[in-house]
């Protein structure tokens, strides 16, 4: 990375080369009721009040599960979806509220590319008509300044300007991907939001973007927030990592701190789950394998909201919402939202959970079971082989 | 639209397909800009989907005789008054005394009168020409009409969603299940019966079914990622359903227009039969069926029934077939087309 790692951040905000601000954003999305007269009073909380800062030119990583919320908190800052709770403040001025032509004005500064290089561009148009698009929407520049912005653009992303009258369907995936950067470019934004810009590309393409997107950094001093669920690909783009658990910040630290001193036992269990090229490192090593499957956002458990999973779950986590503040002697900008964290050197594969949590697998056998008992005829499998 | 099918296009023509993968050009973001020198790089040009479709529609052999056949028509019914001056023979006028026997009956087709004449001494071959233009006019204006109608209200619909869905969705619910005929012969025994009123009554009854059918693809359509990329460049909704998603309805469109048009004109002939259409003195197949089949006057002149009907039959199994090439011209999988 070309930005250097800035030093431990204050927590205090209010400095001035804060670009964005992200506030206790709540997003949630009503469940439609089945019955037709009643109206359900569910939601989906797929961001349930996500805290944090990104400063001018780092590279925030932004990692989780599928379903984590992640996708919705970028669409949230992007203003495609409009938040439920919360602020978002951008260069020192709340957008989450913004209508009209100062939304519009907002747009300018921030983009985003999508994952999926191929449902981000629009089949039907031509390629220099997609890039083109931002100048015609916000009418900064016409007919042949246009085209030539156009073309210098995708020079800059290393496409062939020659292939201004092209086709999406034309290019392969990384080009396209290349496609979907130069249109976020185009407007000169301060902040680019990357919605899992490679998760959709071959891993030797994966490289090709994530450098490009790094050498644009260094060039125009943007600003990313890069949303990913690889955690190698985030470690090496990033300057800061947040984990995200079921809409939730669970631990936010310093890229090198966060890989190298994981605190949140979640954060741990991910990064235990990266696979190690070294095959006898990786039969060395005790994977921390998590139980279960990630709980319903409808209905998010009460406190921490990873202690159904969590090996180091106690009562305390069921109770109480754990606070995303420094543990043990971390620097400032190392937040962990665990009432017991990690230590260094701990083994965290031979914790055990001091409350009950189900086993999904083992709990749907047993009832399947139970209601079968009751069919005539039927024995369970265990007695059956007792009588052969 | 697949890449197999492009190539194949591409090479029909003799050219030679460079689908180059540039992403070997590497992460400097110079990438390799020698790629397409080998070749010229004007020679390769991007093909739009509407191109690709054209290219299979015109390899296929049934729409391109069907095509013949809508022109041929089109030229009879533009020609009509070169018809006209060429037989020598008016569109309204009467030839009481060569036009019809001595018992007063209709004439067979013969040198003067090549489809013959109608009961009232007229040229049935001049006749059937200003026929045409009345077919093909209502057919064209009337399906005009219903498509934009129809798409802007599915587009509408579709597009905003909850409460404007709703209530369009419901609309078009009522239109659909409106009895047409009862409510075109009120209609026209209210208002009178004339060409504007029957292209009018045409279109109101049409439109709805191409709104559904534009609704239910801008669902789909509205939740795609270059919708989402369109609104975060900050595109307003009208530029949004017109210049991102209609051209991805337009090829439905086209196809339920080229199916429309025939359905058009055969109800078009349906109303004037019923003397609901363009009033009498006009000549339209509708009309000149009608004439011909009062009083059992087709047993005695069957060339009265038989050039409007033939045509009528023709131009709608022309266009109708023409829309089933057209459908299978843009779909993706429609690659038979090629290896006839």
């Amino acid at each position: 990375m070309s930005t250097a790692v800035t030093p431990a951040p204050s927590r205090t905000g209010g400095s001035s080369d804060v670009l964005l601000r992200v506030e206790n954003v709540v997003k949630e999305f009503p469940v439609a009721s089945s019955k037709l007269f009643s109206r359900s009073r569910e939601a989906v909380h797929a961001v349930d009040g996500v805290s944090f800062e990104l400063r001018k030119g780092e590279t925030l990583g932004l990692v989780g599960e599928t379903g984590c919320g992640k996708s919705t908190l970028a669409r949230c800052i992007t203003r495609l979806y409009s938040i439920t709770g919360g602020t978002i403040d951008f260069d020192g001025r709340d957008i989450s509220r913004l209508e009209g032509s100062e939304l519009r004005d907002v747009r300018r500064e921030v983009q985003m590319i999508f994952q999926d290089p191929y449902g981000s561009l629009n089949p039907r148009r031509r390629v220099g008509s997609i890039i083109s698009d931002p100048f015609v929407i916000h009418g900064t520049l016409d007919g042949q300044a246009r085209k030539r912005r156009v073309q210098e653009l995708m020079e800059l992303v290393g496409l062939n300007p020659e292939h201004y009258n092209r086709f999406p369907n034309e290019f392969s995936g990384g080009q396209r991907q290349r496609i979907g950067v130069a249109r976020a470019l185009a407007l000169q934004p301060k902040l680019i939001v990357c919605d899992e810009p490679v998760s959709a590309l071959d891993v030797s393409i994966q490289a090709q973007i994530i450098n490009l997107l790094a050498d644009l950094q260094a060039e125009l001093g943007l600003t990313y927030l890069f949303i990913a669920h690889d955690l190698s690909v985030v470690q090496h783009v990033s300057d800061r990592v947040a984990v995200m658990y079921l809409g939730k910040v669970a631990e936010l630290a310093d890229v090198d701190d966060l890989y190298g001193h994981p605190r949140h036992p979640y954060t741990n269990a991910l990064l235990s789950a990266v696979p190690v090229a070294d095959p006898n490192a990786a039969a060395q090593r005790e994977r921390i394998v998590l139980i279960g499957d990630v709980p319903s956002p409808i209905n998010p458990p009460s406190g921490c909201h990873f202690h159904t999973r969590c090996p180091k779950a106690q009562e305390l986590c069921v109770a109480e919402d754990p606070p995303l503040v420094p543990r043990f002697a971390d620097a400032p900008g190392h937040v962990a939202a665990c009432h017991f964290p990690v230590a260094d050197g701990e083994d965290l594969s031979k914790a055990e959970a001091s409350i009950e949590q189900e086993d999904a697998s083992d709990v749907q056998v047993d009832s399947v079971l139970a209601g079968l008992a009751d069919t005539p005829g039927f024995s369970t499998p265990a007695r059956e082989e007792g009588a052969r | 639209m697949s890449e197999e099918t492009l190539r194949t296009t591409e090479a029909d023509e003799g050219r030679l397909a460079v689908t180059a993968d540039r992403d070997l050009g590497g992460p400097d973001g110079t990438g390799g800009g020698a790629v397409d020198t080998a070749d010229g790089p004007a020679r390769i040009q991007g093909r739009s989907p509407w191109q690709l479709a054209w290219e299979r529609l015109r390899r296929d052999r049934v729409a391109m005789i069907s095509l013949a056949f809508i022109v041929l028509i089109v030229l009879f019914a533009l020609l009509a008054p070169l018809m006209a001056a060429l037989t020598g023979h008016g569109v309204n006028q009467q030839f009481n005394d060569v036009g019809l026997t001595p018992e007063g009956l209709p004439k067979a087709p013969n040198g003067t009168f090549w489809f013959g004449t109608d009961d009232l001494g007229r040229d049935i071959f001049v006749r059937c020409a200003y026929g045409a233009r009345i077919s093909i006019l209502v057919g064209v204006v009337a399906t005009g009409f219903t498509i934009a109608v129809g798409v802007v209200v599915g587009l509408i619909a579709g597009y905003y969603g909850k409460v404007a869905d709703t209530i369009l969705s419901r609309v078009i619910d009522v239109v659909l299940s409106f009895p047409f005929l009862l409510f075109a012969i009120s209609l026209v025994s209210i208002v009178g019966a004339s060409l504007s009123v029957t292209i009018f009554v045409i279109a109101m009854f049409s439109w709805a079914s191409v709104a559904r059918i534009v609704r239910g693809q801008v669902l789909s359509i509205r939740e795609r990622e270059y919708i989402e990329a369109a609104r975060s460049l900050g595109a307003s909704s009208t530029r949004i359903m017109f210049v991102d998603v209609l051209p991805n309805v337009l090829a439905p469109i086209i196809v339920y227009a080229t199916l429309l048009i025939p359905s058009v004109i055969v109800t078009e002939a349906t109303l004037s039969f019923l003397g609901l259409g363009v009033p009498a003195p006009t000549a339209t197949w509708g009309n000149m069926i009608s004439e011909a089949q009062a009083g059992g006057l087709y047993q005695l002149a069957p060339w009265f029934l038989a050039f409007p009907s033939l045509l009528l039959l023709v131009l709608t199994l022309a266009f109708n077939l023409l829309g089933d090439s057209v459908r299978d011209a843009f779909d993706p999988r429609g690659d038979r087309m090629l290896q006839k």
